[in-house]
């Protein structure tokens, strides 16, 4: 046994002077390899991270969402709507809400105004106050007490002065909004009494939530019903692995790897090729050819994937994955900052490594075999 | 040329050494991130709080568009808002997937049956 291990070490020696032999050109190829595994696994522990955050901050959200359709497009819901919804069986309680966006010219950005439920005391608005998401207080540079304009699409004037600013604890879901009372709302945006953004509906039995949701869409089938499981099941698909632009992120580097590892083993040196035509005119074997070789690929994967994956996980966990801010911004101007807690989850690790070491491996063993099996005399010539 | 008495290290060892480094450096960051736990549970049940209050339903990561901003509550055809089968134009569109129930129809040329 101890002769096998000692074997297989002088391999590994053997394996790591042969790769220090060509500094520049491994390290290159690990760093490469390590770039890759880091941006892979940045985008896979981020969207992971992203997902479970939204889960958790999201739990809670409102069972039912109802949204008034015309033409395919959302419209204002109807004080008559509110009294066939709240006349059903099995809601508790209908909350009118009224939210919408605003593009904010002076700051060059949207928001989301949003007037706060009458029951939630926590954030309750008086007139000429406003509660400000974290975001939108970084961006227009606001602190409590300060003053705060709006300009409505129409030219109305909104003057606030800053109540509160919300907590970073929120910012991943609040850092675009701003809180303002009723009158405020109608007024700056000209909604008539009657009317509102959509209904918020608390269901007396959780388990009903389907049955309830179709009962509803039978007496307004001009109504869209989202449930709280629809909430969680678009945000489950946010950053998922099919979508474009990670998927092209994934797809264009790996295979620009792949390459490069090809390139790499397929066009093995003259010195390399005469140093496998020695060793084997000496008395090696092709099997212990392609053990060494094999442990030279293990000496690049396993310190390239683990320096990647733990740059990743710096990446991500102290950084909340800086480096994708641009990509995610777009071309809106707010961005929350908040703070993201990967997870080591096993299949992901399994994922990415099947997603890196294997097309490196595939790439190399071929033609490091095909050079081993040649006859020394051929291959020193 | 080595100093003398100097004895180099065999390369296992070196490789050895490295790949303890690197899980060394992994296994504190993982450490850390759990001395955080209990920090990031008060965080998340604030944020939640807040969330359940305001009636919050999609995180604020893409707010360029309604449909990127809410994509759990804008309509069918907000992502095609400017004209029918008109490709979208921002950016987080190519992030963010249209609703889940979205696109069961297709264009067929064939003549529907009466």
């Amino acid at each position: 046994m101890s002769t096998l291990v000692e074997r297989e070490r002088h391999l590994l020696d053997f394996a790591v002077a042969s790769l220090a032999r060509r500094p520049t050109k491994n390290l290159g190829l690990t760093l490469v390899y390590a770039l890759v595994v880091f941006l892979l696994g940045s985008v896979m522990l981020f969207g992971s991270a992203v997902r479970r955050e939204a889960a958790a901050i999201l739990a809670d959200a409102p069972e039912i969402v109802a949204q008034n359709m015309v033409m395919g497009r959302h419209e204002l819901a109807t004080g008559a709507d509110l009294d066939a919804l709240k006349g059903l069986r099995g809601v508790r309680r209908v909350e009118p809400r009224l939210w919408g966006y605003l593009w904010d010219s002076a700051g060059a950005a949207n928001y989301t105004l949003m007037v706060p439920s009458p029951t939630d005391g926590a954030h309750a608005v008086a007139a000429g106050e406003s509660i400000v998401g974290e975001a939108v207080a970084r961006a227009r540079k606001l602190t409590v007490g300060k003053p705060f304009f709006l300009v409505s699409p129409t030219g109305k004037f909104l003057r606030t002065r800053v109540k509160a600013v919300l907590s970073d604890a929120s910012a991943l879901v609040s850092a675009d909004l701003v809180l303002v009372d009723e009158a405020s709302f109608r007024t700056f945006f000209g909604l008539p009494a009657d009317r509102w953004t959509d209904f918020a509906l608390t269901i007396t039995n959780p388990r009903e939530v389907s049955t309830v949701s179709e009962k509803a869409s039978v007496k307004l089938p001009g109504y869209r019903f989202v449930t709280r499981a629809d909430i969680h099941r678009t945000n489950e698909a946010l950053f998922s692995w099919r979508e474009g632009l990670a998927l092209a992120l994934f797809a264009s580097s790996l295979l620009a790897f792949v390459i490069l590892a090809f390139d790499k083993a397929s066009g093995l040196s003259a010195e390399e090729r005469r140093e496998i035509g020695i060793l084997k005119a000496i008395g090696w074997e092709t099997s212990d050819v392609l053990r060494m070789k094999l442990w030279e690929g293990v000496v690049i994967s396993l310190t390239a994937f683990l320096l990647g994956l733990l740059a990743a996980w710096v990446h991500v966990s102290a950084f909340s994955a800086g480096l994708f801010e641009p990509v995610l911004k777009g071309w809106s101007t707010l961005y929350p900052q908040f703070a993201l807690s990967p997870r080591i989850d096993a299949l992901e690790i399994a994922t990415l490594a099947l997603m890196t070491v294997v097309p490196y491996t595939a790439a190399t063993v071929v033609p490091i075999w095909k050079t081993a099996v040649t006859d020394p005399d051929t291959v020193m010539r | 040329m080595n100093a003398p008495g100097f004895v180099r290290p065999r390369g296992s060892t070196l490789f050895a050494a490295t790949v303890a480094v690197l899980l060394v450096g992994g296994a504190g960051s993982i450490g850390l991130a759990l001395l955080r736990g209990a920090a990031d549970e008060t965080r998340r049940a604030e944020g939640r709080a807040t969330a359940a209050a305001l009636g919050l339903t999609d995180v604020a990561l893409f707010g360029e568009a309604r449909y990127t901003r809410h994509p759990s509550q804008a309509d069918l055809a907000s992502a095609f808002q400017d004209g029918p089968a008109v490709l979208d134009h921002f950016p987080a569109g190519s992030l963010v997937r249209p609703p889940h129930d979205f696109g069961r129809g297709s264009f067929t040329t064939e003549e529907p049956i009466r």
